[in-house]
């Protein structure tokens, strides 16, 4: 197959890239530009697409002996993830903007643009297995698990996708590249936002949506606790930073509960208020097999690496519910629901939603 | 493989090749006073006068230099800094708005560092600059012009500038002018005594000399402050030990293109209107970007409609086809050839162009291979170009 390798200068890249020549792909390395302003240098683990990321991702297809090219995603990346990402705080919601990524750009932008250039799929280097049966599962190595963040990808996306990497541990991966002579198999793993290279997601939104103050309000009493400058920079499980000026009266920790952007309020409340036993989620994707008719019986998780619970999910005309078994605490509106069929060959991804309530 | 992209650098002729490896064979730092340095300053000197007999320079107004990059700055910022240390109202620097990056990003520098003010002349739908629009501005401020460059001739669209004119009106104000010749040598005839330049920018792996050297002609009046300060070796104005293998090795190929020239123009060019007609054929809706007559023998540029220019270089490059966009990397993405904008073409046909240049190992070959791929290439790309959502 003529498949395109999406390569982040990363060192999972790297090896997703490697196995693709060495499976016998004709294989084009591209690196995307996603920052519109990008820095010279990455500093540590933070921050993405910097001009050194795309000469250590050029290097590695060097290593490869494939070409190489830069495609410019800035604008597309700015519009589908970071005003996306923006406009979901700003509306009480809590956004993950690598699966928005997945599903606008990687899986969608650079996806069709190399179909249309004759390209038959993509490779990329993240953590999970997809195999002939065309089924999504969980990564072998659990930690470094990313299928919560693929399982956004449609039947379609996923028919022109390859995961070489599934079946690996990320120590696995580093060793291979050293193997391989790929210089970046030390690269330090990449967390946090990519495009928040400073880490400082509060000061990025205040940035852009400016200072908006307003009350926060004790969900039992009524009462007004404390004030905040911002109802977008708090999340729902959140507990540090709440600055209250009242403690409670029992003088338990309290939590952030919801998000009201209508009124620009902030409600907590104790710890068992964020317990939640159903769950409503909207622009359901179903891939693990035909969609159900009734309830079925599985696993959800509710937040990148969060745990699984058991749950009994149904399809409906306006999204999925979730019957949790038992209760989960700090399930925020806008993270995505994923279903699981457990397996011994790999936890198999069914379907997935967002989170509505 | 069809390697179209000459304008980008051409392989090195036999006869520099050889001169190079010869010399690199021989010990010896030109500046020695032993018999070994003098071997070595021979040659160096020779290679002086093969140089300047063939661009109509005097030896003593041949500056080596570690090619045109290091030559563009040197002309541009020394000779501003020079005629600003003569006469401190001397802060303007007059420049086209075509000119590569080695002479844009110096003049934009002496604005943003050393409080240059900068005129940028325009251009017309084929990148041609208008004396007139030069004499206009110099009969503004030509008490306070440090210097004018323009280039000889575009590296992008090919359009060769009326220099000789340019250097008059600069003359008629006494202002230095310097160009950059770069692509023009050897692809037209360049005497640098007769076009009245003060300064000439040239390289050698343009025109089959070794990547890394190159020289500036400066004229013996003209000043200029140097750039690399160490050993003074290059009458003052330049200094680093002399790269005698690759001086060597470019005055072989400067006088083997220049004495070449004529012939040369004449078969490339007919290959090049060839390949222009042959591409009009494949693809009707083009549009050939330049001035069609006074342009560079073996450049060819072209707007695809409807197409991305890095995405046909992809599609052609994995058929063994080698062209530039033509735009240069800023912060590592590509952004619209500022030459594109300057002749009026919008984003998306600045984005959409690609250019194929003709070079001395050029054959039809290279031409057939173009055409057979490029109909499927423009389809593909065009598909893929369709995809993007309106900004």
């Amino acid at each position: 197959m003529r498949v395109l390798a999406a390569m982040s200068g990363g060192v999972d890249s790297a090896v997703a890239a490697a196995r693709a020549v060495e499976a016998g792909h004709d294989v084009t390395g591209v690196h995307l530009a996603l920052a519109r302003n990008p820095q010279t240098y990455r500093t540590g683990a933070r921050g993405c697409c910097t001009l050194e990321d795309s000469r250590d991702a050029r290097r590695a297809a060097d290593v490869l002996g494939i070409p190489f090219y830069v495609w410019d995603m800035a604008d597309r990346f700015h519009e589908d993830v970071v005003d996306d990402f923006v406009a979901e705080y700003a509306a009480g919601r809590t956004p993950n903007p690598c699966l928005r990524c997945n599903e606008k750009i990687k899986f969608a932008a650079v996806l069709d643009r190399a179909v249309a250039l004759g390209f038959d799929a993509v490779v990329t280097g993240h953590h999970a297995r997809l195999g002939a049966d065309g089924l999504l599962r969980r990564s072998v190595d659990a930690a470094k698990d990313q299928s919560y963040v693929l399982a956004v990808l449609t039947r379609a996306q996923l028919d022109r996708s390859i995961f070489p990497l599934g079946d690996s541990t990320k120590a696995e991966v580093r060793a291979e590249a050293a193997r391989r002579g790929l210089a970046v198999a030390d690269k330090p793993d990449s967390h946090d936002i990519c495009f928040i290279a400073d880490g400082d997601t509060r000061g990025f939104l205040s940035q852009r949506l400016g200072e908006a103050p307003g009350e926060v309000v004790d969900a039992l009493t009524g009462a007004v606790v404390g004030s905040h400058t911002g109802a977008y920079q708090y999340t729902v499980g959140q507990r540090r930073g709440l600055h209250l000026d009242r403690p409670a009266p029992d003088g338990r920790p309290r939590y952030v509960l919801s998000i009201t952007p209508k009124t620009n309020t902030v409600t907590v409340g104790p710890a068992e208020a964020l317990e939640v036993a159903e769950v409503r989620a909207t622009r359901p994707v179903w891939t693990g097999g035909a969609r159900p008719d009734g309830p079925i019986e599985c696993e959800v998780q509710l937040r990148a690496h969060g745990d699984v619970v058991p749950a009994t999910v149904s399809l409906h005309a306006d999204g999925l519910h979730a019957d949790l078994r038992r209760p989960v605490r700090g399930v925020a509106a806008g993270q995505a629901i994923v279903a699981y069929r457990p397996d011994p060959a790999g936890d198999v991804v069914l379907g997935s939603a967002t989170i509505t309530a | 493989m069809a390697y179209l992209d000459h304008a980008a650098t051409t392989p090195m002729l036999d006869e520099a090749l050889e001169a190079y490896v010869a010399t690199a064979r021989e010990v010896g730092n030109a500046s020695s006073l032993h018999a070994a340095g003098r071997r070595a300053r021979r040659r160096v000197e020779e290679s002086r006068e093969r140089v300047a007999a063939v661009l109509g320079a005097r030896p003593s107004e041949v500056i080596f230099t570690g090619g045109g990059t290091e030559s563009d700055n040197l002309a541009v910022k020394g000779i501003f800094w020079a005629r600003r240390a003569a006469r401190a109202e001397r802060v303007r620097v007059v420049s086209s708005a075509v000119e590569h990056h080695a002479v844009l990003d110096a003049v934009d520098w002496l604005a943003g560092h050393e409080g240059a003010e900068v005129g940028w002349l325009p251009v017309d739908a084929a990148g041609r600059l208008d004396p007139e629009r030069l004499r206009a501005d110099l009969a503004a401020h030509g008490d306070r012009v440090a210097l004018v460059t323009a280039m000889w001739a575009n590296n992008e669209v090919g359009t060769v500038q009326p220099v000789a004119e340019l250097a008059a009106v600069a003359a008629e104000h006494g202002v230095p002018f310097h160009t950059d010749a770069i692509q023009a040598v050897g692809q037209v005839p360049v005497d640098f005594a007769a076009s009245g330049v003060a300064a000439l920018t040239v390289t050698g792996h343009k025109l089959g000399g070794p990547i890394g050297v190159g020289a500036l002609l400066l004229a013996r009046d003209v000043a200029a402050t140097p750039l690399l300060h160490g050993g003074g070796q290059e009458r003052d104005v330049r200094s680093g030990t002399l790269d005698t293998a690759g001086i060597v090795a470019f005055a072989v190929a400067v006088e083997a293109a220049v004495k070449g020239q004529q012939e040369y123009a004449a078969r490339v060019a007919a290959l090049r209107d060839e390949l222009v007609e042959r591409v009009r054929q494949a693809v009707p809706e083009v549009i050939f970007n330049g001035d069609p007559a006074d342009r560079l023998p073996g450049n060819a540029h072209f707007s695809f409609p409807g197409c991305e220019g890095d995405a046909l270089l992809l599609l052609l490059d994995a058929q063994g086809i080698a062209c530039s966009t033509g735009s240069a990397c800023s912060a590592g993405v590509a952004q619209p050839s500022h030459v594109l904008l300057a002749l009026g073409a919008d984003d998306d046909r600045a984005r959409s162009s690609l250019r194929f240049t003709l070079g001395h190992t050029s054959t039809r070959a290279d031409v057939d291979a173009l055409i057979a791929a490029l109909p499927a290439a423009v389809e593909r790309a065009r598909r893929a170009a369709a995809l993007r959502t309106p900004r």
